[in-house]
């Protein structure tokens, strides 16, 4: 059976898929990426190496890939989703196996010109496979509880190969993303309710009465890596210093003392928002924020557009993702929530998460251009 | 229900979950900007300090200290360079070979080494390093130039206290040192706080420590993270110490502490007897005080502690004598003004009085014949004191011992100043629960038993005398230019003729042949002096020693020879130097004593003399231009 609602693209021509690309969005990641550059620069104290011109390089092979992937049709790429899932779980084995440890937690596949940190890819790939999986699923499908078995290990495996690195931050952004796409297509209320409510009972039961002093211990430990009082919480009251002393209007580009003085620690990957703010004020940081929040409109204005079920669902995705970035990241460095080591895509410096990002940018972007392309509920449309 | 409206039905619950979806992350974004605004705006001024403290060091400068001058400018006590040798090890590679190639300019011993990487581990990289203190010009030269082959070191410039006149002044200056515990502690100036600052630690130097020390200034700094820093934003230089004037005259003080240097152990002091300043006072043996500025190490203080002949102690202020026969003037000035005895009161002396059933000895054996006052003054014959002592009482001759300074401290500003002891009856039921025997009056009376007095009392007693005023003794001239010295003084309440009769007498010590102090004489005309000897005991001299005949002085071991003492004034027209001397175990005052404070009185009048004439000359005029003003601080 087949939906004949919409105009075959299959056809779209080069030209006209080029002409398809929302340029305006491309404008924005790059504006974004633009402020990224500027604070790497001042990071340096003023000096495009050594992280600026990196930075740049990266961008620039992302930009090619995302427009490169925007070109494909989505279909290709939902063909290709679960074999992609499969070889991002081999990634994840291998580091977990083989791979260099860095700072504790991360892992890494050294390619050269960037560190591959397969957990970050798997960040996309596993928005993918659940928008695969999804697709084709009625309502009454997602009512079956037997039906939610294969999502939850398309979710589980993964999660379970990170922990294991460990790294708790990736662990977390991977289970709320699943969640949302979960929440997405339709898994009802009262199942979310009753799996957050045991898991608040469960914690500090099993805190309580199941675990030992050691391996409290040891969970503290894996929660808090350096949780001595010179570290996290000397890194927190820094940042909190460098923002407070910001002020309204900032100290000013490559004037901010607590950053340039070294106060501030991790400035150029996970504290880069708390130079922001120090340099450029309350007015930068709300700007850059709102600038940010654009590129989250742009994913859910390319899913409401999107006429078929795995684009939406894939759009959503990733624009969850982006956002989880963006919030456990600010947050963390504000005060707000726990330090978990989480960067800020297109600021930070670090190739793996402005690539994946960049990845999944052009998959939003072929979402859009391919927009009104026909597909069955099988997810095979004919290509 | 068809796929279309499956679809459709599917699409709206994804619309609405997208809604909520949408609506959670921009209440999130709320919240962040939120945050936001409480960071930034209303904690910013908080934090804002918080920032600012991080960045900002305030470092203290420590201000040169004053300089002390004698009382015509020759500078007493100065800063000088002193050259240090640093290394920072972060520049210097490694240090091991640095070192090496330094212990090649300069002798560097093992425990130097040791010190110097134990302090490298111990400090950030970029923190300086001494690697040797106190280098002689040779050596700062020999590291200059090889400066080129040792990356990281350098010559490091820095202050220390420096006496031109070393060993003579030491009693009156003190000297610097660490600042102690004790120093730190109730003060609340930031300078005490400084490594290695140093503060008065005795004399002058303690006594207008405040006025040296002048107000700390500080340098503002950006550091970073680790300390380093980066830059200097501001630097207030302090306020300088103020330079003290002392009324001492450098030449004579130099001149007394070679002339008592002759002695193993001595103490002397001149002071003027109208105005109370002190031109010279030396306590002899001394110590070097630059020894003490640079850092005195344990085994030459120890040496200074033990040695018998004390040389940490300012015997002037600090030493307490009895002042033997000295003290009859003020015995004799009592009796006079008690209207008891009068100058032509006569005593015959036998060589001794007895006194119930105790026997009192004059110290000639054969006794003086018939003396009136002036001649037992003369002949500082011990019986007619005791007669006339034992007339009055030791009340009226304690009163009068008080009025002329004894008895208690006289307040010169120096640490260290000890009182004295005046007896009278009320003190010994006081202080020993005992009556007093009026024997005790007639030992009393030739300065002995009790009776304790220190150098500077007897050299204030003496300008009291001569002067007839209650002059103070002082040491400060002028603070920073600001003259500080009370020059007027108020009349004693004693008879004229009385104190006449008396002067008399210390004159006829000196200037009458058969005076115990007639061979000290000055012979320049209008320079002479007046003055009166004195022997204190230290022992007893038992019957049986008597009866086998006293053993003499310089039979005796050093601890057990009397003291000898003598006080003197000049010129005796018109009395206007006061000179008390002590040779501690020196034997007889007018044989050793009186020579001494002959030769000071002397140099001092001298001295003026030779000024009075320099300042008659003209300047010699075989240039047109002025002569350039003489630099305070150039040394003689």
């Amino acid at each position: 059976m087949t939906l004949d609602v919409s105009s075959d693209s299959a056809a779209l021509s080069f030209t006209e898929k080029l002409a398809q690309i929302p340029w305006s969005f491309v404008f924005l990641v790059t504006i974004v990426a633009c402020v990224g550059f500027a604070m790497l620069y001042s990071a340096a104290n003023g000096q495009i190496d050594p992280w600026a011109s990196r930075q740049m390089l990266r961008f620039g092979v992302g930009l090619a890939l995302m427009l490169f992937i925007g070109m494909i049709d989505i279909r290709v790429w939902m063909k290709m989703t679960y074999p992609l899932y499969g070889l991002v779980m081999v990634l994840l084995v291998g580091v977990d196996l083989f791979g260099s440890v860095g700072k504790g937690a991360q892992r890494w596949i050294d390619l050269g010109f960037v560190q591959l940190q397969p957990s970050e890819i798997m960040k996309v790939t596993l928005v993918m496979a659940l928008a695969r999986y999804f697709h084709g699923a009625s309502l009454e499908d997602t009512g079956r509880i037997p039906y939610l078995i294969v999502p939850l290990l398309i979710v589980g495996a993964p999660v379970a190969l990170v922990l294991a690195q460990p790294n708790l931050g990736t662990s977390l952004m991977l289970i709320m993303a699943s969640g949302a796409m979960f929440f997405l297509s339709g898994v009802r209320w009262w199942k979310f309710a009753l799996v957050i409510g045991a898991i608040l009972i469960a914690i500090p039961l099993s805190w309580q009465f199941l675990l030992h002093d050691y391996q409290r211990d040891r969970v503290e430990t894996f929660l808090d890596p350096d949780s001595d009082p010179l570290g996290t919480g000397y890194h927190i009251t820094q940042s909190k210093i460098a923002f407070g002393s910001g002020g309204l209007t900032g100290k000013g580009f490559l004037q901010g003392t607590q950053s340039h003085l070294n106060f501030l620690p991790e400035k150029q990957t996970d504290f880069i928002f708390t130079m922001l703010a120090e340099e450029f004020g309350l007015v930068g940081s709300v700007s850059f924020l709102v600038l940010y929040c654009l590129l989250l409109l742009f994913g859910f204005v390319i899913a409401g557009r999107c006429r078929h079920q795995y684009g939406r669902l894939l759009a959503l995705g990733l624009t969850v993702n982006l956002f989880l970035y963006l919030f456990i990241n600010v947050a963390m460095i504000m005060g707000l929530i726990p330090v978990v080591g989480v960067p800020l895509p297109l600021i930070s410096y670090g190739g793996t998460a402005t690539l994946a990002v960049m990845v999944g940018f052009g998959l939003l972007m072929s979402v859009h251009v391919h927009r009104d392309v026909r597909m069955s509920r099988r997810g095979l449309g004919d290509l | 229900m068809s796929a279309f409206d499956r679809d459709a039905e599917r699409q709206r619950m994804l619309s609405r979950r997208t809604l909520v979806l949408g609506g959670l992350q921009g209440a999130a974004v709320a919240t962040l900007m939120g945050r936001l605004y409480y960071l930034q705006i209303v904690e910013s001024d908080r934090y804002t300090v918080l920032a600012e403290d991080n960045r900002i060091s305030l470092r203290l400068v420590a201000p040169p200290r004053g300089l002390i001058t004698d009382r015509f400018g020759v500078p007493l006590a100065v800063n000088e360079q002193n050259f240090s040798t640093i290394i920072v090890s972060e520049r210097a590679g490694d240090v091991q070979q640095i070192l090496d190639e330094v212990g090649k300019l300069i002798p560097l011993t093992e425990a130097d080494e040791r010190r110097i990487q134990r302090d490298i581990q111990r400090s950030r990289s970029f923190a300086p390093i001494t690697i040797k203190e106190n280098l002689t010009w040779d050596q700062v030269a020999a590291i200059e130039v090889n400066l080129p082959d040792l990356p990281g070191v350098s010559i490091d410039v820095g202050q220390v206290r420096s006496y031109p006149f070393g060993e003579a002044l030491s009693h009156v200056l003190g000297y610097v040192g660490a600042a102690a515990e004790k120093d730190v502690e109730g003060s609340s100036d930031p300078l005490l706080t400084l490594p290695g600052f140093k503060v008065g630690k005795g004399g002058i130097e303690k006594q207008y420590d405040q006025a040296l020390r002048g107000a700390a200034g500080n340098r503002q700094l950006e550091v970073n993270a680790v300390g380093r820093v980066i830059r200097e934003l501001s630097r207030d230089p302090g306020q300088s110490g103020r330079e003290v004037a002392l009324t001492i005259d450098a030449k004579l003080q130099h001149y007394m502490h070679q002339r008592l240097s002759a002695e193993e152990s001595a103490a002397a002091i001149v002071m003027d007897v109208n105005t109370g300043g002190i031109h010279a006072l030396c306590s002899s043996p001394s110590f070097d005080p630059n020894q003490f500025a640079m850092g005195i190490g344990y085994e030459a203080y120890q040496a200074l502690l033990k040695d018998e002949r004390t040389p940490l102690i300012n015997k002037v202020i600090a030493g307490q004598y009895p002042p033997g026969s000295t003290f009859k003037m003020l015995t004799a000035l009592a009796a006079l003004e008690s209207g008891i005895v009068n100058a032509d009161h006569r005593v015959f002396c036998s060589g001794h009085i007895e006194l119930g059933s105790h026997r009192f000895h004059c110290w000639s054996r054969n006794g003086h014949g018939t003396l009136d006052m002036v001649g037992a003054l003369m002949n500082s014959c011990d019986v007619y004191f005791y007669d006339i002592a034992g007339r009055i009482g030791m009340d009226r001759i304690a009163e009068m011992a008080r009025r002329f300074g004894l008895g208690g401290k006289v307040g010169l500003e120096l640490p260290g100043e000890r009182p004295g002891l005046i007896p009278d009856p009320k003190w010994k039921r006081q202080a020993l629960k005992q009556p007093w025997h009026q024997g005790e009056t007639l030992i009393a009376s030739m300065g002995q038993g009790y009776v304790l007095t220190t150098p500077l009392q007897l050299a204030v007693m003496t300008a009291r005398l001569a002067s007839g005023r209650a002059v103070q003794p002082h040491l400060l001239k002028s603070i920073e230019g600001q003259f500080a010295e009370t020059t007027q003084w108020p009349a004693i309440d004693v008879k004229p003729e009385n104190l006449a009769t008396v002067l008399k007498g210390m004159n006829a010590v000196t200037n009458v042949p058969g005076g115990t102090g007639y061979r000290a004489r000055i012979n320049v005309p209008g320079m002479e002096m007046a003055g009166k000897s004195g022997s204190a005991q230290v022992r007893r001299i038992s019957m049986a020693e008597r009866n086998s005949g006293v053993i003499k002085n310089e039979n005796r071991p050093w601890r057990e020879r009397d003291h000898a003492l003598f006080v003197a004034f000049a010129p005796v027209q018109a009395p206007k130097y006061a000179c008390a001397v002590i040779v501690e175990h020196g034997g007889g005052g007018g044989a050793v004593a009186a020579p001494i404070a002959r030769d000071i009185l002397l140099e001092c009048q001298m001295l003026e003399a030779a000024r009075a004439t320099v300042a008659q000359q003209p300047p010699p005029s075989t240039d047109t231009t002025p002569p350039a003003p003489n630099p305070a601080g150039e040394t003689p």
